[in-house]
């Protein structure tokens, strides 16, 4: 760690950890980030010459605090500080100094830190702004590359978004087990907004992309670290290593999707699929299903697979019969049809979806399995309605390039030359049903 | 005589290294490993899974299995067992047989392994 990209690496993944610990004595996000800046910056002179400290989390805190009192102390007339029994806590410094500290002792002010950042009043996309900025360190603009708007457009949503945190007044108190799982269930969700946000969309800067995907992993990695017997933590943590293994086979060379069933699967990251695996192993003995480990589940019996043609479908057909039962909703029934449709075909999976259709009629999946049934079925005329209208609610360019291509691949074996014409040919026309 | 050589460090550090650290840092281990490999002097060599994937088993009349890494440090590492199982389960319960009544073991996945050349 003598040299400066070690001490970035230890001054990044230490942040969580050291903002958390500020932000508890100093009740206030800014400070409590300035603090952290001003430490590092003295890490950065300090750690080459004397090198770097034993315990770096206690180092920073003990640093940031201290720089902070400085200031606070300087700026005292215009800035009310908090009481002093709540700033002169030097339980970390002390437990650092017999060193004794360990992950645990931090892990409710990481949880906090997480927490803040899913407020319910913040849509998604703030969120993850949020979280990429506060507990990730990501610059703005890094921010705003990611979301393909203007840094100072992201500038804005995230000093809104921190304006509402600020109002939100979390308790600063170790939380009660209840409060705890509550947090730790909207942390996960959030965890897992930045990942998706990562993954599913196609356009922008790929390797921003790639990196948010990175960031959840290691956010998930943390919190995993810091209450290792979670079930659904684990869960969570394998369904996102199951799904980034598959990144280097996701995109061809037009940086378009090609579809799990096509991907080469030579080319999935076999560790992060190892790593996968064990944690899926590791939160079944739990006997405590949740939605992210039966998700993280199907994703392993796809990562088991070597060929497309070797997945047990009736397996990911069972894994979604108990998603059903955890998490109802039609979008979960419709990938449950699709496993169906391969162990019984396109006329019994085509009867589970009918009752969907009044619920998922905006879904643009929805109607892309349907057309792919009915033609396979022979019923040409509503395949390609169903088509047209898949299409049609395609929310990206890349998004109707991929169901075209989907629907391409599906009407050109069997001789259907006229159908596949006519859903190439409605690729331009969105908006016709 | 023979000896293991552990490798510790910060987990979290390791793991936000950029691609470019981390190469330079495998390839100066390289030049050792292939120097002692050419004379016939390596053994395996590992590098374990995260942490996160560890369960421990702590001895007793009725072994306890945890998860996470091994955690105390009031007890130190005496030895290890490499063992290839088909599944965590099989692992974990090779970990209980081995355990006795007392002290604990930690299982962890192995993430690449080379088995090396001395016997």
């Amino acid at each position: 760690m003598s040299d400066v990209a070690g001490i970035d690496a230890a001054l990044s993944s230490a942040r969580p950890q050291v903002v958390g610990a500020l932000l508890r004595y100093f009740r206030d996000l800014d400070v409590a980030e300035e603090a952290f800046q001003e430490a590092c910056l003295r890490a950065l002179k300090n750690w080459p010459l004397n090198g770097p400290p034993r315990d770096p989390v206690a180092w920073l805190i003990f640093v940031g605090r201290n720089c902070a009192l400085d200031e606070a102390r300087r700026r005292r007339k215009q800035t009310a500080l908090p009481p002093d029994d709540l700033i002169s806590d030097l339980e970390d410094t002390e437990g650092a100094l017999a060193g004794g500290l360990d992950d645990a002792h931090y892990r409710d002010d990481v949880l906090r830190l997480m927490f803040i950042c899913c407020h319910p009043g913040l849509p998604a996309t703030q969120q993850i702004a949020v979280a990429l900025r506060i507990v990730s360190g990501l610059t703005v603009k890094e921010i705003a590359r990611a979301f393909l708007v203007s840094e100072s457009a992201m500038e804005q949503r995230i000093t809104r978004a921190k304006r509402a945190i600020a109002a939100a007044d979390v308790p600063f108190e170790a939380p009660g087990a209840p409060e705890r799982a509550h947090r730790l269930a909207a942390v996960a969700a959030m965890i897992y907004l930045v990942f998706n946000e990562g993954y599913s969309a196609s356009g922008g800067d790929s390797h921003v992309r790639v990196s948010l995907c990175d960031e959840a992993i290691r956010l998930v990695r943390l919190l995993l670290r810091l209450f290792p017997a979670e079930p659904e933590i684990m869960g969570l943590a394998a369904l996102l290593l199951l799904q980034h293994a598959r990144t280097p086979a996701r995109l061809d060379t037009n940086q378009d999707i090609v579809l799990l069933e096509d991907q080469d699967r030579g080319r999935w990251n076999r560790e992060m699929i190892d790593e996968g695996l064990v944690l899926v192993e590791k939160a079944l003995r739990h006997w405590r299903p949740g939605p992210y480990q039966v998700q993280a589940a199907i994703a392993a019996v796809h990562a088991q697979a070597m060929r497309a043609q070797e997945t047990d479908w009736e397996e990911i057909d069972r894994l979604y019969a108990v998603l059903e039962r955890l998490q109802p909703s039609p979008v979960v029934t419709l990938n449950r049809a699709v496993a169906v449709e391969k162990i019984r075909g396109p006329a019994a999976a085509l009867a589970m979806i009918e009752p969907l259709a009044g619920r998922l009629s905006g879904y643009f999946h929805f109607h892309g399995v349907k057309g792919a049934w009915l033609y396979a079925l022979g019923r040409e005329d509503e395949g390609r309605a169903a088509f047209d209208r898949a299409i049609a609610l395609a929310n990206t360019p890349a998004q109707a390039a991929h169901i075209r291509q989907h629907l391409d691949r599906l009407v050109a074996p069997g001789g259907l030359s006229r159908a596949d014409s006519d859903a190439r040919g409605s690729a331009g026309t969105t908006g016709r049903t | 005589m023979r000896y293991v050589i552990f490798c510790y460090h910060c987990e979290a550090t390791v793991a936000a290294w950029a691609p470019e650290q981390e190469a330079a840092v495998l390839e100066q281990r390289a030049v050792v490993r292939d120097r002692l490999s050419a004379r016939g002097k390596l053994g395996p060599v590992v590098r374990l899974m995260p942490t996160t994937t560890a369960t421990t088993v702590r001895g007793g009349a009725e072994p306890l299995v945890l998860d996470g890494p091994f955690a105390e440090t009031k007890e130190q590492l005496l030895g290890f067992y490499v063992v290839d199982c088909a599944t965590l389960e099989e692992a974990i319960d090779t970990g209980r047989q081995l355990v006795g009544q007392s002290g604990a073991m930690e299982v962890r996945p192995i993430r690449s392994f080379s088995p090396g050349a001395i016997g």
